[in-house]
């Protein structure tokens, strides 16, 4: 029977080892093209279907009589409880191409609140930020807890039950604690993604470090290897599978931070800002189309790191 | 020995399609196994050997040629319960006890429950593993394990019993043990065997049919009738007869290029 | 060496002892002294209890020198000490440096905040982990299953819906909480349903997975049985998923309890757990909003916790569970 992976593999397996580009293409690669096209047509054709009796309650709807009329009027509503994917598309296309990303203000060129991608923008650079700083603590973390060992014991334990609780509940207390002593914008978001996505990255980097085979690491003793020689040769380039699987999870993780982090103080800009003002305003539209800025973020996030991926296994001679 | 025919094989071929290639498994090839033989095949690996067993067991299908086991179709005889498969791995389910591992066969076929413990028994206590029935399989070595799956493929008593190289993982030491209570073991029950093994002198000891075969593509070089008596221990390793027989296999190996580069 | 020094040098136990006791006597009177004010004498008091406590683990953690007795206790010794040194460390500087309780509460504060709002805090717990958290972990790990059941059946089903099904898990679905109130209307409903969304996917990823694991010969085994598609699946599939199948509930455990908390950020009646911490978040009182969260961690570790106990039961053949 195959070994499977325990929590933190899992949970790295399960919101994708496969990034969800490179899971298609190599989909489609198999013959996999026709099976998703049936499966995502149907979906769609569901969705269309269900958008009159989604949204029968609406008084737009309360005067028209006979079916194809009625699912005229059904995908075209100004407010309606589910929109239909061409509203969203075209809702995503004026928001973004369809108005200017910049605007003239008193301060000079600023970026135009009114254009998604303004929102994208602000939520990206956050995530980024929180990313790189948990991607580098984590590492040094997950090196010190490698080679010093009381550490690891005292550590890891804390480490693997954090994956148990849900620490996203602390972002509220973040974001007013740093207020209140003046910091605000993008570092409180950031500091919210780099603590949650720290912990992927140490518990797989500590996994990937201490994952060389017993007879290898013997092998560097027999050469009299230092512990600095033995990481840089061995533990470094056994660990870099991981480090990947380990940064696909952190990265998502880092965006839903920065995303959370932006809704307890109301904050005006970003993804995170425009769900909660089109919760508030009742515009459905709009949050249908932040999310779907949100997915197609996720999206080329992820696939840059699987693009990075590819690149590095190819450069170490990894199976294709 | 019985002259009913158990295994006809004829003109059989097996080509696999991969995505590169064809792969010829199997070319052309012609057998038939009476019944109460015990039949190996032998030979290197791609030789096709455990292609031609897996086709017997209907576990893959011929892409030209026929075979009938028992009289009828290999899918029939698979419906029909006729043989037991053994395969190179114990392939015991961890979270049974030896006796549910044995008894899952019988669990399938749809036997009531004091029956499948009564033949699990009696089966256990054949491979000399009486006692271990509440054990699991990781608690057992190897060479156990193996006999477990034995016991398994004759509860339901079949015909035939197809064994794909069973001691292949294991010690010398243990496989000539289990050699010895193979043989003894096809002596009580009659069956007809079908052994594939690439090892000469067990393929030697244990068979009164010997099928040589060679790879690229896989066929069958030599049939070679193996009759070394009825009374056989570990010791005839060292006569005469035995040797010369070991050296018509070889002999049939190198002429099938299985020595080559 | 003299027999005295071997003496002590060679007993690593009350060594560890010793400095154990050292450690936590002067972290008692540093916390004692912090509530004078901080200065020279508090630091002092500090860095020796701190590195005192530390020198402890480190010894403790030195298995090879220690008795059996002590040596298995230390997986559960080490990072309680560690962990108990963190929170004293959090008090003595909240204490000491009269830290405002905006900023960040100390734990002593929390605790007895904690034990004075029991009935809100109970009334919260039932609202989103009894309510919301747990129904929906319920129907989206069984839908999920079901799901993964028929991609299994179907082949067709399985290669179209896969590939969707794993991009969608790796998208921000905590985003569609807002459309979900919408939809089902502030109450737990809404948040169930987040929930639901937020765990079918990774169970549906998983439970594929899991009911190929099975390995090609033991599969070959139950065809060579003529056995039907739910015989195969109940004799060997399924058992051999068992592994697969609680890695995805033990992620959607934690999944649920976060969906439902973030979900309530977005809006909901007066109870909850996410509800208490975004209302106390805008009245500045931390305390309360640590409080909540301590209950969402025990929570959160607790039903983890019962079901790694499961699990080890039904998969107790599994190598990594084995005696």
């Amino acid at each position: 029977m195959p070994a499977i992976p325990t929590t933190t593999s899992a949970r790295l397996a399960a919101t994708g080892t496969m990034t969800p580009f490179a899971h298609v293409w190599s989909g489609v690669r198999r013959g996999a093209l026709l099976p998703v096209a049936t499966i995502a047509a149907i979906i769609l054709a569901v969705w269309y279907l269900a958008c009159l009796p989604m949204n029968r309650d609406l008084p737009q709807l309360a005067h028209v009589d006979g079916l194809i009329d009625r699912y005229r009027v059904a995908w075209s509503l100004e407010r309606p409880l589910l929109p239909a994917p061409h509203q969203i598309a075209t809702e995503l296309f004026a928001s973004t191409l369809g108005t200017p990303l910049l605007r003239e203000t008193a301060d000079g060129m600023v970026l135009n609140p009114r254009n998604l991608f303004t929102h994208a923008w602000v939520t990206v650079s956050a995530t980024l930020t929180g990313f790189v700083i948990g991607l580098i603590l984590g590492i040094a973390l997950a090196i010190a807890i490698v080679h010093i060992n009381a550490l690891r014991m005292s550590l890891m334990p804390w480490i693997v039950a954090s994956q148990t609780v849900p620490i996203l509940a602390i972002a509220p207390i973040i974001i007013v604690a740093l207020g209140s002593m003046g910091i605000v914008g993008l570092l409180p978001k950031a500091v919210i993604s780099a603590y949650l996505s720290f912990f992927p990255v140490t518990i797989g980097m500590t996994k990937g470090f201490a994952s060389p085979d017993a007879m290898l690491l013997d092998l560097m003793r027999t050469y009299s290897a230092s512990p600095t020689e033995i990481f840089l040769k061995l533990r470094w380039p056994a660990a870099i599978p991981m480090l990947f699987s380990s940064l696909k999870v952190s990265i998502s993780i880092s965006l839903v931070g920065a995303i959370v982090g932006e809704l307890p103080t109301g904050a005006q800009a970003g993804i995170g800002a425009r769900l909660l003002s089109g919760s508030y305003y009742g515009q459905t539209v709009q949050i249908w189309s932040a999310l779907t800025m949100a997915a197609i973020m996720a999206s080329l996030l992820i696939a840059v790191i699987a693009l990075a991926e590819r690149l590095t296994l190819n450069a170490m001679g990894a199976r294709p | 020995m019985n002259s009913e025919i158990a295994i006809d094989i004829r003109n059989l071929s097996l080509t696999f399609e991969t995505g590169d290639s064809a792969v010829h498994a199997l070319d052309n090839a012609n057998l038939s196994v009476a019944k109460g033989e015990f039949v190996s095949f032998i030979g290197p690996s791609g030789c096709g050997k455990t292609t031609l067993l897996r086709v017997i067991a209907d576990l893959e299908t011929p892409t030209l040629g026929s075979i009938t086991v028992n009289g009828m179709s290999a899918r029939e005889a698979r419906l029909n319960r006729h043989y037991g498969y053994v395969f190179q791995a114990p392939a015991l389910y961890p979270w049974r006890t030896v006796e549910a591992n044995v008894t899952l066969p019988l669990e399938i076929f749809g036997l009531p429950a004091a029956e499948r413990r009564t033949r699990a028994r009696t089966h256990l206590a054949m491979v000399n593993l009486a006692g271990f029935e509440n054990k699991y399989p990781w608690q057992l070595s190897g060479g156990m394990q193996q006999r477990v799956s034995i016991a398994r493929a004759l509860s339901f008593e079949p015909e035939l019993l197809l064994m794909d190289e069973p001691f292949g993982a294991l010690d010398e030491i243990s496989r000539d043990r289990l050699n010895e209570q193979l043989l003894k073991l096809w002596k009580k029950t009659g069956k007809t065997v079908v052994f594939v093994t690439h090892s000469i002198p067990e393929a030697v000891f244990l068979s009164t049919l010997i099928v040589v075969m060679s790879p690229r593509p896989g066929r069958i070089i030599d049939v070679i009738d193996c009759d070394l008596g009825d009374e056989r221990t570990l010791d005839i390793r060292e006569t005469p007869e035995f040797l010369k027989l070991a050296h018509r296999v070889r002999e049939g190996l190198r002429a099938g290029h299985s020595y080559d580069d | 060496m003299s027999n005295a020094q071997t003496a002590t040098a060679g007993n690593p136990v009350m060594r560890l002892v010793a400095v154990l006791a050292l450690g936590t006597a002067v972290a008692i009177a540093a916390l004692l002294l912090a509530h004078r004010g901080a200065g020279g004498l508090l630091a002092l008091a500090v860095i020796v209890a701190w590195a005192a406590l530390w020198y402890a683990n480190v010894l403790w953690s030195r298995s090879q020198s220690l008795p059996n007795v002590l040596a298995s206790l230390a997986g559960k010794g080490v990072p309680l000490v560690f962990g108990l040194t963190l929170v004293f460390l959090w008090e003595v500087a909240c204490v000491g440096l009269k830290v405002p309780s905006v900023l960040l509460p100390a734990p002593s504060l929390i605790l007895h905040k904690l034990l004075s709002s029991l009935p809100q805090l109970g009334a919260d717990f039932v609202q989103t982990f009894v309510r919301a958290a747990l129904p929906g972990w319920l129907i989206g790990s069984a839908t999920g299953f079901a799901a993964a059941l028929a991609c299994d059946r179907y082949d067709f089903l399985r290669r179209g819906l896969l590939p969707i099904g794993n991009f969608v898990s790796a998208l921000p679905i905590i985003g569609i909480a807002p459309i979900l109130v919408m939809w089902f209307g502030f109450d737990w409903q809404s948040k169930a349903a987040v929930v639901v969304v937020m765990t079918f996917f990774p169970m549906l990823v998983n439970a594929v997975v899991g009911l190929s694991a099975a390995g090609r010969i033991e599969r070959d085994l139950m065809h060579s049985y003529g056995a039907s598609w739910l015989q195969t699946l109940l004799a060997l599939r399924l058992p051999a998923a068992m592994p697969f199948l609680f890695n995805a509930l033990k992620i959607n455990a934690s999944l649920a309890l976060i969906g439902a908390i973030v979900a309530e950020f977005f809006g909901t009646p007066t109870l909850g757990m996410g509800f208490r911490i975004s209302t106390e978040v805008g009245r500045m009182s931390l305390d309360m909003v640590w409080a909540t969260i301590v209950v969402a961690a025990v929570a959160g570790s607790t039903f983890f916790g019962v079901l790694v106990l499961i699990e080890k039961k039904v998969t107790f053949w599994h190598p990594s569970n084995r005696r």
